[in-house]
């Protein structure tokens, strides 16, 4: 038995210090060396300030500004707080939460776009489908006082195509698409936000 | 369904198809003992862990000092876990100063992450000091899953091996599993994922000033390497609490596609790993094939649940072609969400891409199933492998009842003394599931734990018992499981699942190694052809049905027959 003990009390040792500090540590190193964007969370800069993460969606609700879905981490988009809803299927939670989200965009919710009225799994989503972005294109575009078409147009740029086209959905990341649109028509500062 | 979601399964089984051969074969030169391209740069360091530990290369051990040697190593990691997440506040690389987990915590976390389970009942950005989540959580994402894949082996040297008592060496096969197979592809790994835009820092994360003024604080950290291992391992904590959903754990559907397949590639090996001990790898194909027949019926149930509306969608009058979008992401989509929960949960991965709490009632009840059948379609690393052969005997047994003649798989004679041990095996996890479930619907204790009403907060303690006792790790996560009475229960039917299991296993490794190997005859049943796939597969169902039917019945089953809404 003590011989037992001292095999497992050194390998766990040893182990340790490979896989639980070299490991990590050389793989922070090659990291920040290598690919120093994204190992830092691939954070987007505008005049020299963080706006946000290219990989992590933000809360809009101005209506100049195009929308993400609902979140349910912390008290919306929260990055230190990722989390689904888990309501679920038959939930009449989740069924009020909707119809006060579908409120929002002031319609009948069979018309609006799915992913815009469900919380996603990590509330964090960065991404609509582009049929929730050419949803929102009217509004954004009287919000700005900009052409229908220009605005369409941004949005059809901005829809990325799945990897090899079938491993995922097709996507339009709303924080690259707002600042497209700022770059467009800069946002009006006095704009108010919608509940 | 679209013929696109239909594609992207038959890619993800093509390609992991095409890696199981390569891969098998790798495994059975690392685990034969034979030279590697790796070996002139890993054996020194292997060479030097034996002698600092005074293991002796070429000793091997019976199944009980096998056994011994196992409890003991993953005592000493489960004791050195607990005191690392009790006392993190007092240890290195903390930048967000997070206190010391309490004792119910830090207890459930060290068994979860030893037992290959990774249930956590935390949230890992708010929660974990890196030190703890890298020389703590990492270093038993590969522990853990060398530990079964050395159970793995030893179980299928009993089956390779003949008139012996030696089933090979634990000290051996757990250091070889981390240094030549684990280690290596996890650098690779990791490599790929930090490019793919996962991050990799010692920073406490990063503020931002959002374009509408607010400020958003981005939770961050070495994750790349944790979660290369985490996948690879089936292990399946997260480093962030919403797991592989997480666009940091999951950046985009490519990260999502090779994570999938990293979730098998050590699983559907080991079947050729076996084949190519047993000096037969017909058979490991065979075996591979029953764990496909259960895997794609699984992936066509959930997938089609996900297409379809909920009560909760319909009553809000939501379009009910666009299928159940609650809990997922818009860059994986429904295909890419149902396949990875079926595959987590056919191998005892327990990542989730999406929140298999929200799933449609029958589209979460196939996770909940796979768990139950005992993840043996592919399955954890190890375990899975360890898991399908005590049903492969099962099933011999069973068929040689039938015909009437005495069982016998490989040339290896099945008779009572490895029935018992088998039978004490597969029904340890289902006996300390089905119990903690009763005692947690039954006491105010569990009954405080589900978010939802009516039978879906019923599957919330099922599923979670299930997991718990499945070495799984996923969860129907709206259960609020971090209370000392889900704590403590959670981690003993982690601790039951994963040992009584492991230990049986190893005792009918010992006996059948020490049995000779009769040659076959035409009245052998046949362990090679379609007909045994269908009764491995078969029994498998069989078991899990008699079993779990009644809770299933409460559960998911109620919700979809009901209708309605909670």
């Amino acid at each position: 038995m003590m011989q037992h003990f001292r095999a497992a009390a050194v390998l766990l040792g040893l182990f340790t210090l490979l896989v639980g500090v070299g490991y990590p540590l050389a793989m922070t190193g090659f990291g920040q060396v290598v690919f120093p964007h994204q190992a830092n969370g691939s954070l987007i800069t505008r005049e020299g300030q963080v706006v946000g993460s290219g990989l992590i969606g933000q809360a809009f609700s101005r209506p100049d500004y195009f929308w993400g879905r609902p979140s349910a981490a912390g008290k919306g988009y929260d990055g230190r707080s990722s989390s689904g809803s888990n309501l679920g299927p038959s939930s009449r939670a989740l069924a009020e939460r909707i119809q006060a989200d579908a409120a929002r965009y002031g319609g009948d919710p069979s018309q609006i776009p799915s992913d815009l009225l469900t919380a996603s799994g990590s509330g964090l989503d960065p991404d609509i489908s582009p049929a929730a972005a050419r949803f929102q294109v009217p509004r954004v575009a009287a919000a700005r006082h900009l052409d229908e078409a220009k605005v369409a147009l941004l949005v059809e740029r901005a829809i990325v195509a799945p990897p090899l086209g079938v491993l995922g959905d097709a996507r339009v990341n709303v924080l690259e698409l707002n600042l497209a649109l700022d770059t467009l028509a800069p946002a009006s500062s006095t704009a108010t936000p919608v509940d | 369904m679209t013929a696109s979601g239909w594609i992207l399964i038959a890619l993800f089984v093509a390609a992991v198809a095409a890696l199981t051969r390569p891969m098998g074969l790798y495994m059975a030169a690392v685990f034969e003992g034979r030279r590697t391209v790796l070996s002139p740069v890993l054996a020194p360091i292997e060479n030097g862990f034996y002698a600092l530990a005074g293991v002796k290369p070429n000793q091997e051990q019976n199944w009980k000092g096998y056994a011994a040697a196992l409890v003991m190593f993953n005592f000493l990691s489960a004791v050195s876990l607990y005191l690392i997440l009790r006392f993190q506040n007092l240890l290195p690389f903390n930048p967000q100063d997070f206190a010391g987990l309490p004792p119910e915590l830090a207890l459930n976390t060290a068994v979860s992450f030893v037992t290959n389970t990774n249930w956590q009942s935390y949230g890992g950005e708010t929660t974990m000091s890196y030190f703890s989540q890298m020389a703590g959580l990492t270093v038993h994402n590969f522990l853990s899953a060398a530990t079964g894949m050395a159970v793995a082996v030893a179980f299928t040297r009993g089956f390779a091996r003949k008139s012996t008592t030696s089933i090979g060496s634990f000290w051996i096969d757990i250091t070889r599993a981390t240094l030549y197979i684990l280690l290596p592809i996890a650098i690779v790994f990791a490599i790929y994922l930090i490019w793919s835009g996962i991050p990799q820092t010692l920073a406490g994360g990063a503020m931002a000033t959002t374009l509408e003024g607010v400020s958003q604080d981005l939770a961050m950290g070495p994750i790349a390497s944790q979660i290369a291992i985490k996948m690879l391992g089936t292990n399946g904590g997260g480093f962030l609490n919403a797991n592989a959903a997480h666009p940091f754990e999951n950046p985009d559907a490519l990260s999502n596609f090779l994570q999938m397949v990293s979730i098998f590639a050590i699983g559907a090996g080991l079947t050729i790993t076996f084949g190519k001990m047993v000096g037969n790898e017909r058979q490991g194909w065979a075996i591979l094939g029953a764990m496909a027949l259960l895997f794609v019926i699984g992936v066509g149930v959930c997938y089609w649940a996900e297409t379809q509306t909920t009560p909760a969608l319909a009553a809000a009058n939501v379009n009910p072609l666009s299928g159940n979008m609650e809990g997922k992401e818009v860059r994986f989509g429904i295909a890419a969400s149902a396949l990875f929960a079926v595959i987590t949960t056919a191998a005892s991965c327990g990542a989730v891409n999406a929140m298999h709490d929200s799933f449609t009632a029958l589209g979460g009840m196939v996770p909940l199933v796979n768990i139950q059948l005992g993840e043996v379609m592919v399955g954890g690393v190890g375990a899975g492998f360890y898991g399908i052969l005590l049903f492969v005997i099962l099933s011999i047994f069973i068929a040689g009842l039938m015909v009437g003649r005495t069982p016998s798989f490989l040339g290896k004679k099945i008779e009572a003394r490895e029935v018992k041990l088998v039978v004490l095996a597969i029904f340890s996890s289902p006996l300390i599931i089905m119990l903690l479930t009763a005692v947690a619907a039954g006491t105010e204790w569990g009954r405080a734990g589900p978010l939802n009403a009516g039978p879906h907060g019923f599957s919330e303690i099922l599923y979670a018992y299930s997991s718990g006792g499945g070495n799984n790790g996923s969860a129907f996560g709206g259960l609020t499981a971090n209370t000392p009475f889900y704590c403590y229960t959670l981690a003993i039917a982690m601790f039951v699942g994963r040992f009584v299991m492991i230990v049986a296993s190893l005792a009918v490794a010992g006996a059948l190694a020490a049995k000779p190997i009769t040659p076959e005859t035409s009245g052998t049943f046949p362990t090679r052809g379609p007909l045994f796939i269908m009764l491995v597969a078969s029994v498998v169902v069989v078991e899990a049905a008699l079993t779990f039917f009644p809770a299933l019945a409460l559960g998911p089953l109620a919700e979809a027959a009901a209708n309605t809404l909670f």
